[in-house]
């Protein structure tokens, strides 16, 4: 593979984070498939590996990186499990608004808890009847003295019962539409905050993914994120940086599907000889391992661009996302198709990455979404050179 | 507590290949790896510390890139760690080796010494004990539990063929310990980025004061006679049928070999 001009650092975190990922990921992803279990051991295991410090400033208790050390974590998680990668960098999604917009208490008090990996962080914006539309949301925070009063109901929110800190949005004024919406820092255990249910789904089931119910839940104004009426710039940043990751975490479920193809290609013998010998076969091996290192080219590419400082990053992350993802859904789809029949089956781990790389094309934004904001960039950047 | 943990660099088992003419390792172009059983020695070092305060010291004897050895167990958290590395020390045999260590051990200062119950590449498990004979202190082999640190005293749990024994010594002591003890820790980014940055000492035999008559070739008085590989014995017998016959058929088969 190619070292794509990483540091010692960056080096550093990729191999922890893929000792970590053989040794204590893959020999319990299959059960924790099975059961939906919530991996609590492995958040300990990463925590104490320091790779939730990955992407926090030093002065909070994290190591300094940025997008591209948090990637390079995400990817290796993936190409063991992706439900357990969704559980480490859902938490970063949770803690990049609070470090983009939090001021100076709101970092002290959050940051360095989830830089030590002993809390989570989760990230609230979708309901029922808000998810690509997310203007249409209905949750309300009312202003009150000394702070807001929350109602309303949050939907499929990643590491939603498990996380301790939420980055939750609400309508403080829905006559200024989306204009009208703000962030607040949520803690659990507060009063009028409770979860609903669990959702069962088809893949990354060792994630959790929840209802956030809030019931009249007073939420102090120090625990403003930001400004009123700030909520969509805070989730529509928070998203630009993070799609990357997503874009990683497509990229580490494909890879692990193309090494669990390689290897059985090689392994299964029909006609007298190892199916690898096939050109049918080798053609695909082939489109596999190239579309995986575009995809990586362009996610660590976007990663780096932020991590520069760049602020027109809109466009390049939404393409790192939808590339990404759409290259990990057909890479595992030809995993299964190569596996055949075992790939099937849950004996062998390839049906459950083409389950897990299905999320990819869907959240953070669907791929249709990702497709209308890179156009509306390229559009832009067309009118002003006129 | 002051705890010196005693780690070897050895070949990676899994790539290991044996001189089908000399009958020895090689060696060459073989990555070096932690003795496996040395792991729950730094592990249960880290975890005593955790329990009862004090510093880990990981000492290793070796050539200058048995240095890596000691940088993995301080990425684990390991507070110190020396190497200790001569030419004079070639050739050490386990006599000679548990001299060597013996004296930096002294010079490290030390309330327990642990060490992996053998090396994977020598598979002798002499140096632990022989270590703890020229130190003069006491020492269990095959501890598979520390029950507990008080009053002077160190309790554990040696592991038998048939159970454990519970056993208890006075502190400066030596324990040599088995898998079943723990399951050593993934290291971590802070570990390693601190251990990259350690500066290691090197030890010489002048600076451990150790006498060069007893180190290295002339200090190792073992001499390998003949390695070999042993005969494959040829398959029993087994006896099939009712208890009675079939002990009926053994005493006679005993009494024709002249055994009753
Ligand atoms: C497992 C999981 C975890 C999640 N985690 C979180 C989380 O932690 N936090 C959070 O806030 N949300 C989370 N979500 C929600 C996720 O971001 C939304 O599902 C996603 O944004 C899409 O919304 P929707 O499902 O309501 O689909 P819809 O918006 O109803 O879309 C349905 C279909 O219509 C298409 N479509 C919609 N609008 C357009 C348009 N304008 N142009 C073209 N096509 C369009 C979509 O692409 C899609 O194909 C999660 C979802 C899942 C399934």
């Amino acid at each position: 593979m190619p070292n794509y001009f990483l540091t010692e650092e960056q080096m550093m975190i990729r191999d922890l984070a893929r000792q970590i990922a053989e040794e204590k990921v893959k020999p319990v992803r299959a059960e924790l498939d099975e059961k939906e279990e919530f991996p609590w051991e492995i958040v300990r295991i990463l925590a104490q590996a320091d790779l939730f410090r990955v992407w926090v400033p030093e002065e909070y208790g994290g190591l300094g990186g940025g997008t591209l050390e948090l990637c390079l974590a995400t990817e290796e998680l993936s190409r063991a499990c992706a439900g357990v990668a969704v559980t480490y960098a859902g938490s970063a999604l949770g803690g990049t608004p609070i470090l983009l917009f939090g001021n100076e208490e709101q970092k002290e008090k959050y940051l360095p808890p989830l830089a030590s990996g002993e809390k989570l962080a989760a990230f609230a914006l979708t309901e029922p009847d808000a998810g690509s539309d997310a203007a249409a949301i209905s949750t309300t925070a009312e202003k009150v003295e000394g702070g807001y009063v929350l109602n309303g109901t949050k939907q499929w929110i990643t590491n939603g019962g498990e996380a301790e800190i939420y980055v939750v949005i609400a309508m403080t004024d829905k006559t200024k539409g989306a204009r009208g919406a703000s962030a607040f820092i949520v803690e659990k255990g507060w009063e009028g905050f409770g979860f609903g249910k669990k959702e069962r789904k088809m893949g990354i089931r060792a994630s959790a993914t929840r209802e956030l119910i809030f019931q009249d839940c007073f939420v102090p104004k120090e625990n403003l994120l930001g400004r009123e009426g700030m909520g969509f710039i805070v989730a529509m940043r928070t998203f630009d940086r993070t799609r990357p990751g997503i874009g990683a975490q497509s990229v580490g479920i494909a890879q692990g599907a193309l090494d669990e193809a390689l290897a059985y290609a090689h392994q299964r013998h029909q006609f007298g000889r190892p199916i690898s010998s096939f050109q049918a076969i080798q053609h695909m091996l082939a489109d596999m391992a190239t579309q995986i290192e575009a995809a990586r080219a362009l996610v660590y590419y976007a990663a780096r661009l932020i991590d520069s400082g760049e602020k027109d990053i809109s466009k390049i992350s939404a393409m790192a996302k939808l590339f990404a993802s759409d290259v990990a859904m057909r890479v595992t789809t030809d995993a299964v198709q190569i596996f055949g029949g075992y790939g099937y089956m849950r004996e062998y781990p390839v049906e459950k990455m083409m389950r897990d790389a299905k999320i990819t094309q869907i959240y953070e934004g669907t791929n249709q979404i990702m497709r209308n904001i890179i156009a509306g960039e390229l559009i832009k950047e067309l009118a002003s050179r006129r | 507590m002051d705890i010196v943990v005693c780690i070897k660099q050895v070949p990676e088992t899994t790539e290991v290949k044996i001189d089908p003419q000399t009958k020895t390792l090689v060696r060459e172009g073989i990555p070096g790896i932690v003795n496996p059983f040395d792991m729950y020695a730094i592990e249960e070092g880290l975890r005593l510390k955790e329990r009862y305060g004090g510093k880990v010291k990981v000492l290793t004897m070796g050539p200058p890139q048995a240095e890596d050895a000691l940088r993995e167990a301080l990425a684990m958290g390991a507070d110190e760690a020396v190497l200790l590395s001569d030419k004079a020390l070639a050739g050490s045999d386990t006599l000679a080796t548990s001299y060597a260590l013996s004296m930096a051990v002294r010079k490290l200062g030390y309330d327990l010494v642990i060490c992996g119950k053998q090396a994977v590449d020598g598979d002798t498990a002499q140096v632990g004990p022989e270590m703890a004979e020229h130190l003069g202190v006491p020492f269990v082999a095959w501890v598979r539990k520390v029950e507990e640190v008080s009053d002077g005293k160190i309790k554990v749990q040696r592991l038998m063929d048939d159970g454990y024994e519970v056993l208890e010594m006075p502190l400066p002591a030596l324990i040599t310990v088995v898998k079943e003890i723990n399951e050593p820790r993934l290291p971590s980014l802070r570990g390693k980025m601190r251990a990259r940055k350690a500066q290691i000492p090197v030890w010489t035999v002048e600076d451990i004061g150790a006498d060069p008559s007893r180190v290295g070739l002339e200090g190792s008085p073992t001499q390998v006679v003949r390695v070999f590989t042993p005969e494959r014995r040829a398959g029993g017998e087994i006896l099939q049928g009712e208890p009675e016959e079939v002990a009926d058929k053994l005493v006679e088969k005993l009494e024709a070999m002249g055994v009753i």
